[in-house]
């Protein structure tokens, strides 16, 4: 188990490092600069501009110096927002885009799983042909065709929900996350109540489940204490992929919802050429979806016995 | 002219005997008897048949302004049947053309996937040993990326030029399709029939064309039927964001985004690119799924 975890991270260091370099240098090759404004500034405070921030160097030198910064946790400035860290535009974004997802993926979970082992007892039944068909539309329908007719239907025409703007300063309130979590979780939900209906059926027919009936245990009991257990296995290995997936629409759910998180940062970012920015969204994204992808691993290995990591 | 020692019967036999029906037979009957994806085969051949002629046949032009007919709500007056957009655009006419740009998408960047796809999965699978290891490492490790943001990078590098959005799509979308391919060449490999094959002296060239070929045939039609929505819907997640196609031109994605903003004062905007959209992913995913059920009637 140690040993499996060390080389995981031996593997994700090359990775993160590989990332970063590609990041660096593609982002450098984007033609314009940070510095481009509406009425060009004059040649020489352009000049100390870029020899302020350090992007006159050659273009090595700059990589070796953000490599050295990087390696002390110093992610530079923001070449755009004058007197801000990177660090800093990240922990005021990152908790909205951090609250979102894990209530999603909450979400996601237990209602995937809820429909999906329904959709299992019934299979073949109306029961069962309605959650699959919720399935495929919630699979079908993107976050950004979901999250603007739901703001314009339950928030304007309804006025139940407030439609976005989810400020820092008024705080996270529940009826301002209703709506962006259940448009970023309801795919999820969909592909998860698939994936459990299977796995559900799969074990229904199993001859363990076939004893505990014949014991005369009753149904619920069979159900709860034996058949769930086994069926969630292929949910955790789906974690993974999953968090990559909500990474990606939490993007389209701040620009949607307006929400100040760092999915919307990075766009602004890329688009404004704001170098550092986009590189620490980059860093902070795939070192965290590496992490994620390792612990469903490994609490896969824990629950599943058949697994060993040697 | 018959030959010397033909069976006596010969005839007999050749009008009596059953046609053989190949697997691909009964997977066209199989599919054909699966009602969602019959509908949407139709659904789909008409919305093809729309985004290929009607922007020739329709009377308005997608990039036309009438500067008198700002934000019109659906009316047959003037055959303004989706409304006109913020500038006063023919709303039905962009869905036209957004929707032939979502279409070319989907076929472009899914034959980039595919053909990166098999290439890798074959070579990986054919090779084996640690040529394998180390390319399947590759793509383990793709896997767990955030990809879009690897393309939004390179959409902001090149510009939105769209042939990139292709390419950058569909090299975003192979690593399955490696997976898949890889997986069904090794099992292949070691089936009987191969081998039977291989002790009766058929040659390689005909082996991989008569059996591995068509082996590897199904899943891989099946599974880039099913990555064209996909691919769909990364081009316009990007186009909503502002990344993809530019005006005059648009797409599906880019007519949702405007859709989004103008939602409040002109909802037409929205639901009719919106619906456009859907319709046609569900299209894709039932006959992706019909297929599945058609050609690997055992997961059923």
């Amino acid at each position: 188990m140690f040993g499996y975890i060390l080389r995981r991270l031996l593997v994700a260091i090359p990775t993160i490092l590989i990332i970063i370099t590609v990041a660096f240098f593609m982002m450098r090759a984007a033609p314009g600069s940070p510095f481009d404004t509406e009425r060009p500034m004059p040649e020489e405070v352009r000049r100390n501009v870029e020899a302020h921030f350090g992007i006159d160097r050659p273009l090595h030198e700059q990589y070796f110096n953000y490599m050295r910064d990087l390696a002390q946790f110093d992610f530079g400035p923001s070449l755009k927002f004058r007197d801000k860290t990177v660090s800093e535009i990240i922990s005021e974004g990152f908790p909205v885009s951090a609250t979102i997802g894990a209530l999603s993926i909450a979400l996601a979970i237990f209602m995937g799983s809820l429909l999906g082992s329904i959709a299992a007892l019934r299979q073949n039944k109306p029961a069962d042909f309605g959650v699959m068909g919720l399935a495929m539309v919630g699979i079908t329908i993107p976050p950004f065709v979901m999250g603007p007719v739901l703001a314009l239907t339950l928030g304007l025409y309804l006025g139940w929900l407030p439609t976005g703007g989810l400020d820092p300063r008024l705080g996270m309130t529940p009826d301002r996350l209703i709506l962006p979590v259940v448009t970023l979780a309801l795919p999820q939900i969909a592909i998860i109540s698939r994936l459990m209906r299977a796995s559900m059926i799969e074990v229904l027919r199993s001859n363990y489940i076939r004893t505990a009936h014949a014991k005369g245990l009753p149904s619920r009991a069979v159900i709860t204490r034996h058949a769930l257990r086994a069926a969630v296995l292929p949910l955790v290995s789906y974690l993974g992929p999953a968090s990559a997936a909500l990474v990606t629409g939490s993007i389209v759910i701040e620009q949607v919802f307006q929400l100040p998180g760092i999915g919307r940062q990075f766009v602004t970012a890329a688009l404004q050429r704001d170098y550092t920015v986009v590189m620490g969204v980059v860093i902070l994204y795939a070192t965290l979806i590496i992490t994620l992808n390792l612990l469903a691993d490994l609490l896969y290995g824990v629950l599943n016995p058949k697994v060993r990591y040697e | 002219m018959a030959p010397q020692n033909a069976h006596p019967n010969a005839e007999l036999l050749e009008q009596s005997a059953i046609k053989g029906r190949s697997l691909w037979d009964d997977a066209r009957a199989r599919l054909m008897r699966n009602r969602a994806a019959v509908t949407s085969m139709v659904i789909l051949g008409l919305l093809v048949l729309l985004a290929i002629v009607g922007p020739y046949i329709w009377p308005h032009n997608h990039a036309t302004i009438y500067r008198d007919a700002v934000w019109l709500p659906p009316t047959f007056e003037n055959l303004h049947i989706f409304g006109t957009d913020a500038q006063g655009r023919d709303l039905f006419a962009r869905v036209l053309i957004g929707l032939r740009m979502s279409l070319a998408v989907g076929v472009v960047a899914t034959s980039v996937s595919l053909a990166i796809g098999v290439l890798w999965g074959a070579t990986a699978g054919f090779v084996g040993g640690r040529l394998d290891q180390f390319m399947m490492r590759i793509v383990d490790i793709l896997y767990s990326l955030p990809f879009i943001f690897f393309v939004i990078i390179l959409m902001v590098v090149f510009g939105r030029n769209i042939i990139l959005i292709f390419v950058a799509i569909g090299a975003v979308e192979w690593l399955t399709m490696a997976r898949i391919v890889r997986g069904q060449t090794i099992a292949l490999r070691g089936m009987e029939f191969v081998e039977a094959a291989e002790a009766a002296g058929v040659s390689r060239l005909s082996i991989i064309r008569r059996h591995i070929v068509p082996n590897v045939l199904g899943p891989v039609v099946v599974y880039a039927t099913l990555t064209i929505p996909v691919v769909i819907l990364a081009e316009s997640f990007l186009s909503f964001l502002g990344l993809g196609v530019q005006e005059p031109l648009t797409s599906l994605g880019r007519l949702i985004a405007y859709g989004a903003q103008d939602m409040e004062v002109a909802w037409w905007t929205l639901i009719f690119p919106g619906a456009t959209m859907m319709l046609t992913l569900f299209c894709f995913n039932f006959i992706g799924d019909g297929l599945r059920d058609a050609i690997d009637p055992k997961d059923r």
